[in-house]
């Protein structure tokens, strides 16, 4: 039956440390409101004649008032009036709220309308202003006070319940239950409210904590319970007067007031914050990384490098990201790119790509953590710079002082990322945000840095770019922004770019544009190009060389129009999933069976033998090399004859059609082999 | 009227529709001067029913059970209240935009006279405490989102957000009669009552900014948290600009305009806040004079009250928007 | 199996001066029984077009037909939908077979014997366990391991989802089903499955459907006719391989060239030709 767990994180955040010692607190002073004035009454309103207006002592901890009553139970006994008016000022509220929150959605466009106005108008003015108001209406007293607090909350619930209904309500699984057919009230109390429950609660904790503040202070004022009855803020009033003579008069019914908004708003903060997540420690990482590396030293050979092609660019050999808590995303990468040479970074999501773009440029900080045998840039030691120190503790010899080193960075390598909206400062001109780089790196005056910043945008082919460099990210359109971008990244005439999914995020004429510039430019000033993509197609085009990763390695290099000579199974077996103009429609696509790897759980085999249907027990006990054959085409796997004697497309059988692949391992082609 | 693909092909480099960059602005000054309006006309409308909304005889409330009936007749024609409703509300208006608040029904003073003498004391109070708590809180904020960014120093994050939760949960009338107490009656080092001198005004300014403090740095050190998380800032590293450019030109900017929304809330807050203050501190602003009057059911003191405290918050609203406007050019698209 | 069919239809959204035409005068025709593509770029319309048809945004003019008459709004639903995003369109406080089930007429509708897959074929309410089982055997028929109906969106993966989508979207008893991008938040590796899930459910029901893509090679597998839209208006349209192999309209050229094939290369820009 039901097996699985409700979503309850509201019930998983109340058991947090907060969350318990709030909600004791909390449970502590609703018992003490609850049994209080049962218990205590009698003392709180005994006259002890003889001792009046007496400080602490002995017998009256909190001292006596000028009737000789005791100011102690005075206090504990006044919890009821508090904390009940506090609660039933909030109930009012709610319920108000959600009434006037929901009533535009039951009574049509106009009336809706009108309501929605007043309520935006209303929340402008805060509570103890309307609270002040209303009470001038519904009189001074308790019950006047008790119904002022609670409408004068009334306006921010609604707007919370609004706005938590409409967010819930653009999604699309709203939209397919209509589509279906369910009824509004349906839709109201199936869907809606119980999405929009966590927040309301945690919000109406905190609110009524808040209106016990405002029922304490209405109450000082005079306009709120009225003697003889008393609550804490009446008695902080009466204490008020005597604070020279008497000071714990007025500290104690302080202290009880701020104890008790306390435990209310806690608890409510411990409910919020369960609703996001935690960041786990750092542990013995950096050790774990070296002994890794050191493992690793003897086993990986050294690519061929290509020196007739041109100076080796970028070097990177052995790198390694990992995150705390046993997450291994990146295991052991090792590559090169040549000047005037574009290489391909190939994978599917879980395969390490845009970590290791991202490590090679030194932007990976705490808690990531980094270390390659080695990486230099134009001959220079890039792992003393940025956060996540290398292998070894302090600087090599030689190597750059920190400020150097980011401007060498800033002037040699170039990045372009994927979604230009948000890569872009939404609050700052894209001219400024060109400009500063030739500012802070080349030292040019801020007229200087503008006009090539200018210029930068005229290469890009965008046209008046005078006038583009004073508008906002938000005024360009998808495509231009990412020219700007790239117009950027070669804002210092960098040696490498480093693109990290730069057209996934666009449309397929624009994205064969953005292209074909990313490739001038690279030809214009013979840069590097380390272009990473999920899209192997895409990178065939673009790139002289393809590196293809998952789970965190490098699985097969070889050259970009060379594919069809692919050897891994997991490259043989993507190039026949994607489809093409060409893919025949009678048969059904290729699928690859399985899941992808997830880099907190791998296996110590090979990564893919779990999805590989020439897997063996040799490839599941170990992981295999990256191995170069003669032309320098190199691939990570044991059974490399067998997997080219055999079509990719042939190893999906028909039953299998339909079944979801994730359910289902791998058909086994080859036999098991010692 | 369909374009070529020749020009579709440069969809991409189209520049957008001739709009001026002022139009944009122009529609939003407009939008938002409605707005106004309209919540002008709401508060007025709101203050004008007071007297109205109440049961019973307003001045037979006011002047008491035992003032003579002719009396209560004279106020009554004094005050208009026989007339038809929509014409009181006409003379309402006109008596506004002439700058006639009504007259005291206790003291027989004009309003405005009433609200004259005292609305400096309270503007002082107001302003001084919110430039205080911006002062404070901003840098504090920014600093300690930095400090504890990627879950460093989680020692620090632990203990700010637990003193910053504590120091909100006070409110103001409490923290002032504990400062009274330690500052005035132990220490004797601060004057506590009445608006004299420059001393005086330590006490209630630190008693309505801290709690705001509290809130703000909070909230701030949050947004700068979500701001460093963000692309762009991945970007202004990936550019290898030094720390405090980053910090200062990209992070703060972003970080304050999520702030300032909740800042001008809390600045609202505060101008309810002088009421509590002012009682406290016997300091000589409204909040003092619109409780005895609340007391002694003066309505039209009330009224003009509420009309002052109601004009201050929507002038606070305006200029929180004014500044989301300048600060983040995206904000006067939005609402169209 | 039914026809659906677009006159003349305009959406428009805002009012006034600064009203946005999202679609402009689209005429389609989804013959009963056959696979139509659409595809477009951002800003298209086909989304909008979509939406327009399952009743979530009304035209501001024109007729959407079903079999020749207006599509009905109560009782069973003959248009269903499967969105894009699989993480979305699953209410994560509902198991998914109670997503499933939702969906499921009040009144099983009494059908005949084209539309094979009806299990049950005689009128009257549905109890809540007949409604469990008929979705279990719809998870079955997407190909989804036995006991998914009991576990919570967020313990199943993107591919799974949309096969969820999909049985949610069959348990409407539908005439017509609408695709909208369903595959563009899949991993290609996953991307595959679920296309070959479709093209099986669509042949053996014989469903009509209007298939999204802003992917060609994907459409091209899965249509039988294709229509091309840009700017809110149909420029090309007719049977899958014409329009893909011998497109008639400029548009529609620069589409297909602008789709990367695999073998070639792409030239970088020439210098000099600015717009």
């Amino acid at each position: 039956m039901a097996a699985s767990r409700r979503p309850g994180t509201l019930r998983k955040a109340a058991r947090t440390p907060l969350g318990i010692a709030s909600g004791i607190l909390l449970g502590l002073i609703l018992l003490l409101a609850i049994l209080a004035p049962v218990l205590w009454t009698s003392q709180a309103n005994a006259l002890d004649v003889v001792n009046m207006q007496q400080g602490p002592s002995a017998k009256h901890w909190l001292g006596t008032n000028l009737l000789g009553q005791d100011l102690f139970y005075q206090v504990l006994v006044a919890s009821r009036l508090s904390v009940g008016l506090a609660l039933g000022a909030t109930a009012i509220g709610v319920s108000a709220g959600l009434v006037l929150g929901t009533a535009p959605v039951i009574l049509g466009r106009r009336v809706g309308r009108f309501i929605t106005s007043v309520i935006n108008v209303a929340v402008a003015f805060p509570a103890l202003l309307l609270a002040l108001f209303f009470a001038v209406i519904f009189g001074i007293g308790a019950q006047g006070a008790l119904l002022a607090i609670g409408f004068a909350s009334a306006p921010a619930f609604a707007r919370l319940v609004r706005t938590l209904s409409a967010s819930v309500a653009g999604l699309d699984y709203i939209a397919a239950a209509r589509i279906a057919g369910v009824s509004r009230f349906r839709l109201l109390t199936r869907h809606v409210l119980p999405n929009i429950g966590e927040p309301l609660i945690v919000n109406a904790t905190i609110a009524a904590g808040d209106a016990l503040l405002s029922f304490a202070g209405l109450s000082f004022l005079g306009l709120g319970v009225q003697a003889p009855s008393y609550d804490w803020g009446q008695l902080l009033n009466d204490g008020l007067q005597h604070i020279y003579t008497r000071p714990a008069w007025a500290l104690g019914p302080g202290v009880a007031v701020v104890i008790a908004g306390l435990a209310f708003n806690l608890f409510g903060e411990a409910l919020a914050v369960g609703l996001g997540n935690s960041v786990p420690r750092l542990g013995k990482l950096r050790s774990a990384l070296a002994a890794a590396a050191a493992k690793s030293k003897a086993v990986i050979p050294q690519p061929p490098s290509r020196t007739a092609a041109g100076d080796a660019m970028l070097h990177v050999r052995d790198l390694r990201v990992a995150f705390p808590g046993g997450v291994h995303p990146v295991r052991g990468v090792s590559f090169t790119v040549h000047r005037g040479e574009a290489v391909g970074l190939v994978g599917e999501s879980g395969s390490g790509k845009s970590l290791t773009a991202l490590a090679v440029s030194r932007l990976l900080e705490d808690p990531a953590q980094v270390a390659a045998a080695e990486l230099t840039l134009l001959g220079q030691d890039l792992r003393t710079a940025g956060g996540g120190a290398g292998t070894g503790r302090g600087r090599a010899a030689g190597a750059m002082p920190d400020r150097e080193l980011r401007r060498f960075l800033g002037t040699k390598a170039g990045l372009v990322f994927q979604d230009p909206m948000t890569s872009f400062n939404p609050v700052k001109r894209i001219g400024p945000q060109l400009a500063e780089v030739a500012a802070e790196h080349h030292g040019l005056s801020a007229r200087q840095a503008r006009e090539r910043a200018v210029d930068r945008l005229r290469a890009v082919r965008i046209p008046r770019p005078e006038h583009r460099a004073r508008q906002f990210p938000h005024e360009l359109s998808g495509g231009m922004r990412q020219r700007a971008m790239i117009g950027m990244a070669v804002m210092g005439e960098p040696a490498l770019v480093i693109a990290d999914e730069p057209t996934t995020a666009l449309d397929v004429t624009v994205q064969r544009q953005v292209l074909r510039l990313l490739k001038s430019i690279q030809a214009a000033g013979d840069m590097g190009l380390l272009f990473i993509s999920h899209d192997i197609t895409v990178v065939s085009q673009v790139c002289d060389r393809v590196l293809v990763m998952y789970a965190g390695k490098i699985v097969e290099t070889l050259p970009a129009d060379g594919l069809a000579d692919a050897r891994h199974p997991y490259t043989r077996a993507l190039l026949a999933a994607v489809p093409s103009m060409e893919t025949p429609r009678e048969e059904p696509l290729a699928v690859i069976p399985g899941r992808p790897a997830n880099p907190a759980d791998l296996p110590v085999g090979c990564a893919f033998a779990a999805r590989c249907a020439f897997a063996s027990a040799k490839c599941r006990a170990e992981d295999p090399a990256l191995v170069a054959d003669d032309s320098g085409h190199e691939v990570a796997c044991w059974h490399v004859d067998q997997v080219l004697a055999v079509e990719p497309t042939a190893a999906v059988p028909t039953d299998a059609l339909i079944a979801d692949p994730e359910s289902v391992s791998a058909p086994q082609i080859a036999g098991e082999t010692a | 009227m369909m374009e070529t693909p020749q020009a579709a092909a440069a969809t991409d480099l189209a520049v957008t529709p001739a709009t001026p960059s002022a139009s944009p602005w122009l529609r939003f000054a407009a939008r938002r001067l409605g707005q106004l309006l309209a919540s002008a006309l709401v508060l007025v409308t709101a203050s004008f029913l007071i007297i109205h909304l109440i049961p019973g005889d307003p001045v037979r409330a006011a002047l008491g059970l035992n003032a003579s009936q002719e009396l209560v007749n004279t106020r009554r024609a004094q005050l208009g209240l026989n007339d038809p409703l929509w014409l009181q509300y006409a003379h309402y208006l006109k008596d506004l935009f002439t700058g006639h608040f009504g007259t005291s029904i206790s003291s027989g003073l004009p309003v405005s006279q009433v609200i004259g003498q005292r609305l400096p004391a309270t503007l002082e109070l107001a302003g001084y405490s919110f430039v205080v708590a911006v002062l404070v809180s901003v840098p504090i904020g920014l600093i300690l989102g930095v400090l504890t960014r990627n879950a460093r120093r989680r020692g620090l994050e632990l203990g700010a957000t637990t003193v910053s939760v504590m120091a909100g949960a006070i409110p103001g009338f409490v923290l002032s009669s504990w400062l009274i107490y330690l500052f005035g009656v132990t220490l004797h080092w601060l004057p506590v009552a009445d608006r004299s001198g420059f001393t005086s005004y330590i006490l209630p300014i630190a008693a309505m900014a801290l709690g705001p403090i509290a809130v703000l740095i909070r909230i701030l050190r949050l947004e700068v948290l979500a701001a460093l998380r963000a692309d762009y800032v991945r970007t202004a590293r990936a550019k290898r600009l030094p720390d405090w450019r980053v910090y200062l030109l990209h992070v703060l900017p972003n970080a304050l305009t999520a702030t300032l929304t909740i800042g001008g809330l809390l600045l609202s807050a505060m101008v309810a806040g002088t009421v509590l203050v002012e009682n406290v501190f016997a300091w000589p602003g409204l909040g003092q004079t619109i409780v005895q009057s609340i007391v002694a059911k003066d309505y039209p003191v009330v009224q003009g009250i509420v009309l002052v405290y109601g004009t201050g918050v929507l002038l606070v609203n305006l200029i929180v928007d004014v500044a989301l406007a300048l600060l983040d050019p995206r904000s006067t698209i939005r609402e169209s | 199996m039914s026809e659906l069919r677009f006159e003349n239809v305009t959406v428009r959204y805002g009012t006034g001066r600064h009203a946005h035409v999202a679609v402009d005068g689209v005429d389609l025709v989804v013959p009963s029984g056959h696979v139509v593509g659409l595809v477009g770029e951002s800003g298209s319309g086909k989304s909008t077009l979509a939406r327009a048809a399952v009743g979530l945004v009304t035209p501001a003019s024109g007729r959407i037909l079903l079999d020749d008459k207006p599509v009905p709004t109560r009782g069973r639903r003959p248009l269903q939908m499967v969105f894009q995003d699989p993480y979305a369109s699953l209410d994560p406080r509902m198991t998914t077979g109670e997503s499933i089930a939702e969906a499921i007429p009040r009144r099983a509708a009494t059908r005949g014997a084209e539309g094979g897959y009806f299990s049950i074929t005689e009128g009257g309410k549905l109890s809540s366990a007949c409604r469990h089982a008929e979705a279990e055997r719809l998870a079955e028929l997407v190909g989804l391991p036995p006991g998914t109906v009991d576990k919570f969106p967020a313990e199943l993966s993107g591919g799974q989802r949309q096969r969820v989508a999909l049985a949610r979207a069959l348990a409407g008893r539908p005439d017509v089903i609408i695709a909208d991008e369903i595959t563009s938040a899949l991993d290609v590796s996953t991307q595959g499955a679920v296309l070959n899930l479709v093209r099986e459910l669509q042949r053996e029901l014989r469903l009509s459907m209007l298939f999204i893509s802003h992917n060609l090679a994907v459409v091209r597998y899965v249509a039988d006719y294709v229509a091309v839209m840009y700017q809110g208006r149909v420029v090309e349209h007719g049977p899958a391989e014409r329009v893909l192999l011998d497109p008639g309209h400029d548009y529609t050229r620069e589409l297909l060239a602008a789709v990367p094939r695999p073998g070639t290369k792409l030239e970088p820009e020439t210098p000099g030709v600015t717009p």
